[in-house]
């Protein structure tokens, strides 16, 4: 039972974890252009992350 | 499509005017964002890899009003963010086609930021996700053999996941199941709900009596299924409409207006009063009905009424809202106002049109109305049975409920739309966009095919057919002149003939009457036999003549170019028995010719909206058309089918859009629609099997958690992977790429 004490939190809290990441990344944007994406990274100078798109004029 | 090379097209498409090139449109069109800086959104079809979205961004971001400019791939669209104050937003679009792609500005009213209802389905699956795998890991502990205190511990932290969880995840059914119930009707929600709710709360009950058996992992993976089918259902037809937004040039929303005191203002639509003078670049759309004023003007009709040539039009002669001016700048006079005008008498006959697809209810609701009393009179013959025949009203409860999950139609559910999100995606392949589900579903059971003519069986465009000339060099002479004018008949000369090794100085044109210009020291006219000098012949839209000195060097005959692909698709369409028809409002030559030269037997010309209408709502046809003319007709069909070319209102009016201008979009979708209907009718069949073996042993008391779990995610699995089979088999269609070749060709 001391064992369970300790994996069952360590379960939930793993599983929240992911669960708040995914809600993240939801809300800012990264599954807005997923083609996008995968192409962006053929690109050499094109690093930064979509969600940074309206901060001021993009560096080149 | 070259890749990442400007097109002749491209170029072709950078000298129109319209909206892009008003200032003051554009800045209406976008949006505050706060800071002084406002935003647009462009769509940008063609852009497809990563230098695209380099050449586009970066052009972009060399302009100094621009603070940042954004590829979105997959919508294929641009927003750039700029600052007024420092340039005008009219160099965005010139600065976009500069880099070589097409481009036009969006409207933001039409299309926010996507679909609300996805992010909440979307989230709802997350939250869904996380309480099924979690409870799952408690509850194979359960089954494995957990008992006594560990067992209570883990359905007491099962029920701290799940009630929350199902209480959040579970607001779409619950809420469209409250809706269909309160007006005393039933959906596949109805069902899903109450299995959902009285599966929780006795396994709550369960819990607190410290019972066997709980069910939290049943109704939480049962959420997670039924979202994850509800979320692709959104995925495809927010992808479609996302597409097809992006295809929407907007229409003219005002136009200049001339004062009498000489000075231009820009009136919105709806303040153009009748009487007022108005004054309309090359390209633009007649806003309202109206007189024109200018000599020589001439129009591009077909996308009104179906006439295929371009058509001159005298002074003071009527032109109907929504024909494109050919010529140079022309003035016309509003005769009525935007709402009494020909656009707003298609949209109220499409509203007459109720057409046959809304009294169509969808499979899966049909299969509803049939499956939800007939699941829940076994549910509550089984209570009573066990309840009257053993007195055990708890364990009675027991089995009732597990009817209800077992039966919960999460196949069902899963069956119908999966197959539509792949039938969705192989049409797409094919450059077709469909819209909803219940398009394929009427598709497959459409029982005849009618066609527009203009536009639709033929490209819109004129080609050369005949020419006759004195000399190579004469024929080179005109191809110069014809290069120089915007007027299609030219630019359809220009297309065939120009070889570009000689050059024409003083080219002027005269709107609506020919081109003239100095070559080799001789003065050469292109144009209407009056305008080269050789009399006055009959009026004829077809045909250009060629003058040099004032005397005749040769004609050139043009006719309305049929697809290429049009023969085959209608061969196809009677292989799949399909009678096909012709529906048109040009004259009955053309008509005639088109048909012939298609192999339609049954055509129909000289036909108004109103006879359009008339004749798809007899049976259940499928109607393909462009025009403003047969948005009522496309409305009023079964099923409906425009090209990526057609009016707003038709594209807007239609089922299914396809790209690419190949008919063969037709077969295929309806090969397509009736292979899904197949799959479909197999899934349901699964499902009603699956039910019937399980429904038995449910009804008995045989059901635990562990065998509704592997029932459950067993029969979903089987319904998914054979609507995976779609994509398989066949692959004889065209693909996209094919199209578009064939449309460059």
């Amino acid at each position: 039972m001391s064992g369970l004490s300790v994996l069952i939190p360590v379960a939930i809290g793993l599983g929240l974890i992911a669960l708040v990441t995914f809600l993240w990344t939801l809300r800012s944007g990264q599954y807005d252009d997923l083609e996008g994406a995968s192409q962006r990274i053929l690109d050499e100078d094109a690093d930064r992350p979509a969600f940074d798109a309206h901060q001021g004029k993009a560096r080149r | 499509m070259t890749c990442c090379v400007p097109t002749a097209e491209t170029v072709e498409l950078s000298q129109q005017g319209g909206i892009e090139t008003d200032d003051e449109a554009l800045l209406t069109l976008s949006r505050k964002l706060g800071d002084g800086t406002r935003q647009l959104e462009f769509a940008v079809p063609d852009a497809h890899c990563a230098s695209c979205i380099r050449s586009i961004e970066t052009g972009l971001d060399a302009l100094p009003q621009v603070k940042s400019a954004r590829v979105n791939l997959s919508k294929r669209r641009v927003r750039v963010v700029f600052d007024p104050e420092l340039g005008p937003p009219k160099a965005l679009s010139p600065t976009i086609r500069a880099s070589g792609y097409h481009t036009y500005v969006l409207d933001p009213s039409v299309d926010e930021d996507g679909d609300p209802g996805l992010r909440e389905l979307v989230k709802a699956l997350a939250v869904a996700g996380f309480a099924a795998g979690n409870i799952m890991l408690f509850s194979v502990s359960i089954w494995s053999g957990a008992n006594d205190a560990t067992r209570d511990l883990f359905h007491w932290i099962s029920a701290i996941i799940a009630l929350p969880a199902i209480a959040y995840a579970g607001r779409p059914f619950f809420r469209s199941a409250w809706r269909a119930v309160r007006v005393g009707k039933t959906n596949m929600d109805v069902p899903i709900s109450i299995g959902v709710i009285l599966a929780t709360a006795l396994s709550l009950y369960e819990t607190l009596r410290s019972g066997e058996h709980a069910y939290f992992d049943a109704s939480a993976t049962l959420l997670f299924f039924l979202l994850a089918g509800r979320c692709l259902d959104h995925l495809m037809r927010e992808r479609a409409r996302s597409a097809i937004t992006n295809l929407a040039r907007i229409a003219p929303r005002g136009a200049t207006r001339v004062r009498e005191d000489g000075r231009r203002e820009y009136l919105a639509l709806m303040e153009i009063e009748p009487g007022m003078v108005l004054e309309l670049r090359a390209g633009d759309r007649v806003p309202v009905d109206s007189a024109v004023l200018s000599e020589g003007a001439s129009f591009d009709t077909s996308i009104v009424n179906g006439e295929s040539m371009p058509r001159a039009i005298g002074t003071g002669d009527e032109v109907m809202a929504g024909a494109n001016n050919l010529g140079g700048l022309v003035q016309i006079v509003a005769r009525k106002r935007s709402e009494d005008s020909l656009l707003a008498r298609m949209v109220a006959l499409m509203e007459a049109a109720e057409g046959a697809k809304t009294r169509r209810r969808r499979i899966a609701d049909r299969a509803a109305a049939v499956y939800a009393p007939i699941v829940h009179t076994i549910a509550i013959v089984t209570f009573l049975g066990w309840g009257l025949l053993t007195g055990d009203w708890h364990n009675a409860l027991l089995n009732a409920v597990a009817v209800l999950i077992i039966t919960c139609p999460c196949a069902l559910a899963l069956a119908v739309p999966i197959v539509h999100v792949v039938a969705a995606g192989k049409l797409f392949e094919g450059g077709v966009l469909m819209k909803d589900g219940a398009a394929l579903e009427r598709a497959a059971e459409a029982d005849s095919v009618a066609f527009d003519k203009t536009g639709t069986l033929t490209v819109g465009q004129p080609r050369l057919v005949s020419q006759q000339v004195e000399n190579e060099a004469a024929g080179q002479a005109a191809a110069l002149l014809a290069a120089a004018s915007t007027h299609p008949l030219s630019q359809a000369l220009a297309r065939t003939l120009f070889r570009g090794d000689a050059t024409a100085t003083q080219v002027a044109e005269k709107p609506g009457q020919g081109v003239e210009g100095m070559i080799e020291g001789r003065v050469w006219r292109l144009g209407s036999r009056s305008w080269c000098g050789l009399g006055e012949g009959e009026a004829d839209a077809t045909s250009v003549w060629l003058s040099r000195d004032g005397f005749a060097m040769g004609s050139f005959r043009f006719e309305d170019e049929v697809r290429p692909d049009a023969r085959d698709a209608v061969r196809q369409l009677v292989d799949l028995n399909l009678p096909v028809r012709l529906l048109s409002g040009d004259a009955p030559l053309p008509v005639a010719t088109v048909a012939a030269s298609v192999g339609i037997p049954d055509a129909r010309s000289r036909l108004m909206p109103e006879d359009k209408v008339a004749e798809v709502e007899r049976g259940r046809t499928m109607m393909v058309g462009d025009g403003i003319n047969d948005a009522p007709a496309l409305r009023a069909a079964f099923v409906s089918m425009a090209p990526s070319t057609a009016a707003d209102i038709g594209r807007s009016a239609a089922d299914f859009v396809f790209t690419g201008g190949a008919l063969s979009a037709v077969p295929l979708v309806i090969g397509t629609a009736r292979r899904a209907a197949t799959i479909v009718n197999q899934n349901l069949v699964l499902a009603i099997g699956y039910n019937a073996i399980a429904v038995p042993l449910a009804v008995s008391g045989q059901v635990t958690p562990l065998i509704a779990a592997i029932a459950m995610s067993s029969s979903s699995l089987i319904v998914v992977l054979n609507a995976l089979r779609l994509r398989l088999g066949r692959s004889s269609w065209p693909t996209r790429t094919q199209n578009l070749k064939e449309a460059h060709a």
